[in-house]
């Protein structure tokens, strides 16, 4: 079945199993492999992206399902890691394996955009379907305040 | 070759794996942790192996590690740009490619830094003496009139200045310094080592460029899952895979062996496709009759029985000084308990895959793995090519913990390649990571002590019985059982006159191997929750019974491998212990409902200790704070240092809070993240390293970090609820 939807900004069709998740269309149909695959049970969040703007997990949504709907996904954030939650991430030297932060960094930029300003327990609400093995929480925690005033400047300066 | 299992696990990382390995599937030996001279013979250039300068200028230093996440990456070139006196903002850093005669890869047993000081100190200086000589050639000066500065070398006035992109082809020409006797940079000159530097490969990581194993893609490359038996030590009887070949995507079905000790695979059917979503499905529809062999009916209750019925017999003797017995048999006071450890999985974000192709004249694999040189070694024994054909590629891994030392989803890679003659990647998923891992010991252990009149310890023994990790890789399954299951527990720090040991082996079908800080997690638990214990016993203050107990400061010998094991040097430890306390705010004031534990331990050659805050509320402990003192030598790049230390505190608070894996008619019990559960955002307390800018040699911090976790937070639990906690998990009816 042909699904099209918009992918980063580009109209895309993809002819595959309608019940394929869209994780796998991007992994392996479309050789996007910044998504993560974890769990294949939106259990971990490694496979987050946005569809219309809402952080959803890849691994349990059926291409069928985003037929005409925007994604994003961690290569369409921005073009050279400038956005400025990738730049707290880099800043405060959040990854360790690295695995999980792309679906850190799509609910962190998610949260960010229904709560610019977040409290550490609107973080910790937000984030808690993301698990990090190494447990880098603590500069997730760091660099989502961050990101925050590094948005906060960026529109000033806009 | 040995076919002795060395003593302790770096040790056993360096010959008794790849010697057990060796014996019995044939591999080729590689050069395991070859020592530093033996490395230094084999580099033939270090502006070859380790650096390479193009005429542009651009200047990659090699990693001959892997990074899982623990910063080697960045730690490891810090020191040759070091002693090369390279503008650190500009270097690049590449892979090494898998040569085991030129590099020691094999990354374990928190051992890089310590294994790679030295030579790469070396291998730098060399390289830059050569660049130097090159130099003064060059203007017909006397060399001693040259130094190395912002990647070039300079004579007399900044004119005469040439950037190693300038030299590096004259400079490759010219003798290579004695490794043994080659100027080293004068440690307090020191710009780059010592300093905080961010992960070189952290932006990668924040844009999703960064490639790991399971992102390797190739053209033609089919997508594989493995139908594996649930049982451990079952194989496949009979299938039937027609309904698994009607699924769209999916191309072939083979049957694939089981392989024994050494790569210990399960075996099974493998399905084909040209996705990974079409595979699992085809797989799902694999009709398959499983042989389950001898270890179907064990369970985690029948484990447990046998762990009862051990600690009711003597065990083997580890070690016996003066007479425990009668100490405490003597003694005014006296403390017995038992404490006890469930199997633990690594949970790796990163489930296993290996991508291969064999081709008649050669292969080529992007593999996820602390040990290169063996998953090389695994694809010359499949595909039957000479070694120099076989390029394994080695890729960033999405967490390793000891996981990714073993070879077994290289091996079922390498059989499929083998077959098909296609490029394959072998895709676990989450639930084939949990049940086929290869687990941290589950174990036993009956503690007794004494105080004496004094206050100080009269006697301390300690009987363990376990699933041995080295008794697994042992020819018959059972010796050497005790080596890998105690470390620093068979020489703790506190002075006692009657000091026993006894061991007794727990047979089991599940297999076992290194899990983050291996045997200290259990070790460092049980010694420094059971001195808790005995200073509540003495009416002392848990700290300062410690700081008596240490006593005056001596260094005492690595009880299992004293002629190569760095002893513990009590000074460093009452070190870190002490900064550990007055960072954490021991003996100060706490809210009601807050209670404070502390712990402090060896492990790995570094020092590290811990003061944890908890409350525990309807039951569920909450860590609010984690005050951490480390003091792992000279610090390379601080930063990364506390970066691990956060990360081994969560890795070690999940199996106080959650990790345990339950056995079941021979199976696991857990299979994703709803029935094995890791720490949350909301669970990470405030966690503080403070990082002790020590000149000793420098030593490992990827797992020492963890021991102390555990032990610290159930210290905690007694001071506010006077419960011990004595078995992992926590579990809400220990605490009510």
């Amino acid at each position: 079945m042909a699904v099209t939807f918009t992918l980063n900004g580009k109209t895309q069709t993809v002819e595959v199993d309608p019940q394929m998740p869209l994780l796998w269309v991007l992994r392996d149909t479309l050789n996007l492999t910044g998504t993560k695959f974890g769990c294949g049970m939106a259990l971990c969040g490694a496979c987050t992206v946005h569809i219309n703007g809402e952080a959803t997990r890849s691994c349990i949504t059926p291409i069928s399902a985003v037929a005409g709907k925007k994604i994003t996904t961690i290569e369409g954030l921005s073009a050279d890691g400038s956005h400025p939650v990738q730049q707290a991430w880099m800043e405060i030297d959040v990854p360790q394996c690295g695995y999980c932060q792309s679906g850190q960094i799509m609910s962190a930029v998610a949260l960010l955009s229904k709560k610019p300003k977040p409290t550490d327990a609107d973080i910790d609400d937000f984030m808690s379907g993301n698990i990090c093995r190494c447990g880098t929480y603590q500069r997730i925690r760091k660099a989502i305040h961050r990101a925050a005033d590094l948005q906060v400047n960026k529109s000033k300066s806009a | 070759m040995t076919t002795t299992l060395s003593l302790d696990r770096r040790a056993f990382l360096k010959t008794g794996a790849a010697a057990g390995t060796g014996l019995l599937i044939g591999f080729h030996l590689p050069a395991f942790g070859a020592s530093a001279e033996e490395q230094e013979k084999k580099t033939p250039n270090p502006l070859n192996a380790w650096v390479h300068i193009t005429p542009e200028n651009r200047v990659s230093l090699i990693l001959g590690k892997s990074e899982m996440g623990q910063g080697i990456m960045t730690a490891l070139p810090m020191i040759l740009a070091e002693e090369l006196s390279l503008d650190w903002s500009k270097v690049t850093i590449e892979q090494a490619p898998t040569n085991p005669a030129i590099y020691d890869h094999g990354t374990g047993g928190s051992g890089s830094i310590a294994g790679s000081w030295l030579p790469l100190r070396r291998a730098g200086a060399a390289a830059r003496e050569m660049l130097i000589s090159a130099a003064a050639a060059r203007w017909n000066v006397n060399r001693d009139t040259c130094v190395a500065q912002d990647g070039g070398v300079l004579h007399g006035a900044r004119k005469n200045f040439l950037t190693y992109g300038e030299l590096a082809e004259d400079a490759a020409k010219l003798p290579i310094p004695d490794f043994k006797t080659v100027l080293l940079k004068n440690s307090d000159e020191f710009t780059i080592v010592g300093h905080d530097k961010r992960r070189y490969e952290g932006s990668a990581k924040a844009t999703g460029k960064a490639k790991f194993g399971i992102d390797s893609r190739m053209p033609g490359m089919q997508h594989a899952v493995i139908a594996r038996c649930p049982v451990f030590g079952g194989k496949v009887k009979s299938f039937d895979a027609a309904k698994a070949k009607a699924i769209l995507g999916v191309q072939d079905v083979i049957a694939i062996d089981a392989v024994g000790e050494g790569a210990f695979t399960a075996g099974g059917v493998a399905v084909l496709a040209d996705n990974s979503w079409a595979a699992m499905q085809g797989r799902k529809a694999l009709e398959i009759t499983w042989d389950e062999g001898p270890h179907a009916s064990e369970s985690t209750e029948w484990l447990r029985q046998q762990f009862l019925e051990n600690a009711g017999k003597p065990g083997k003797v580890v070690r016996n000084d003066g007479d425990a017995d009668a100490a405490i048999a003597g003694a005014a006071k006296k403390v017995e308990a038992t404490y006890e450890f469930p199997f633990a999985a690594h949970a790796t974000m990163e489930p296993m895959n290996c991508t291969v192709h064999i081709r008649p004249d050669g292969a080529e694999a992007w593999v996820p793995t602390q040990a290169p040189q063996w998953a090389q070694d695994i694809i010359v024994g499949i595909s039957g090519l000479p070694r120099d054909k076989v390029i394994v590629n080695t890729t960033l891994m999405g967490g390793g913990f000891g996981r990714r030392y073993m070879g077994d989803f290289v091996m079922e890679a390498a059989q499929i390649a083998k077959i098909t003659g296609k490029p394959v990647q072998v895709l676990w998923t989450r639930e084939d990571d949990m049940q086929h891992d290869f687990y941290r010991p589950a174990s036993y252990h009956k503690m007794s002590g004494a105080i004496d009149a004094q206050g100080g310890l009269a006697a301390w023994k300690h009987f363990q019985t376990s699933t041995s990790i080295d008794a697994m890789w042992s020819k018959d399954g059972e010796s050497h059982a005790e080596n890998s299951e105690f470390a620093t527990a068979l020489f703790i720090p506190y002075a006692t006159p009657n000091y026993h040991v006894e061991y007794t082996l727990a047979k089991s079908g599940v297999p076992r191997a290194w899990w983050r800080s291996v045997e200290h997690s259990s070790s460092g638990f049980i010694v420094e929750c059971f001195v808790d214990e005995l200073a509540t016993a003495a009416g002392a203050d848990p700290y300062e019974f410690r700081m008596k107990l240490m006593g005056d400061d001596r260094k005492i010998p690595d009880f299992t491998n004293p002629k190569e094991g760095k002893p513990l040097d009590t000074a460093r430890l009452k070190a870190v212990l002490k900064l550990a306390a007055e960072k954490g705010d021991w003996g100060k004031p706490l809210p009601k409902g807050v209670g404070r534990g502390i712990a402090a331990y060896f492990s790995f050659e570094s020092y590290t200790a811990c003061v944890a805050e908890v409350s525990i509320t309807k039951g569920d402990v909450k860590v609010h704070r984690l005050s951490y003192a480390v003091d792992c030598g000279r610090p390379i790049n601080p930063d990364g240092i506390r970066a691990q230390v956060e990360s081994a505190a969560i890795y070690g608070l999940s199996a106080s809070l959650h990790d345990a894996i339950t056995i079941k008619k021979g199976r696991v019990e857990q299979g994703n993240f709803n029935t094995y559960q890791m720490p949350k955002i909301a669970d990470t307390p405030k966690t503080e390293v403070h990082v002790v800018m020590s000149k000793e040699e420098p030593t490992g911090i990827g797992e020492p970090g963890l021991p102390v976790v555990t032990a610290s937070v159930c210290n905690a639990i007694y001071s506010l609820t006077k419960k011990r906690i004595r078995r992992l998990p926590i579990r809400k009816e220990d605490l009510a």
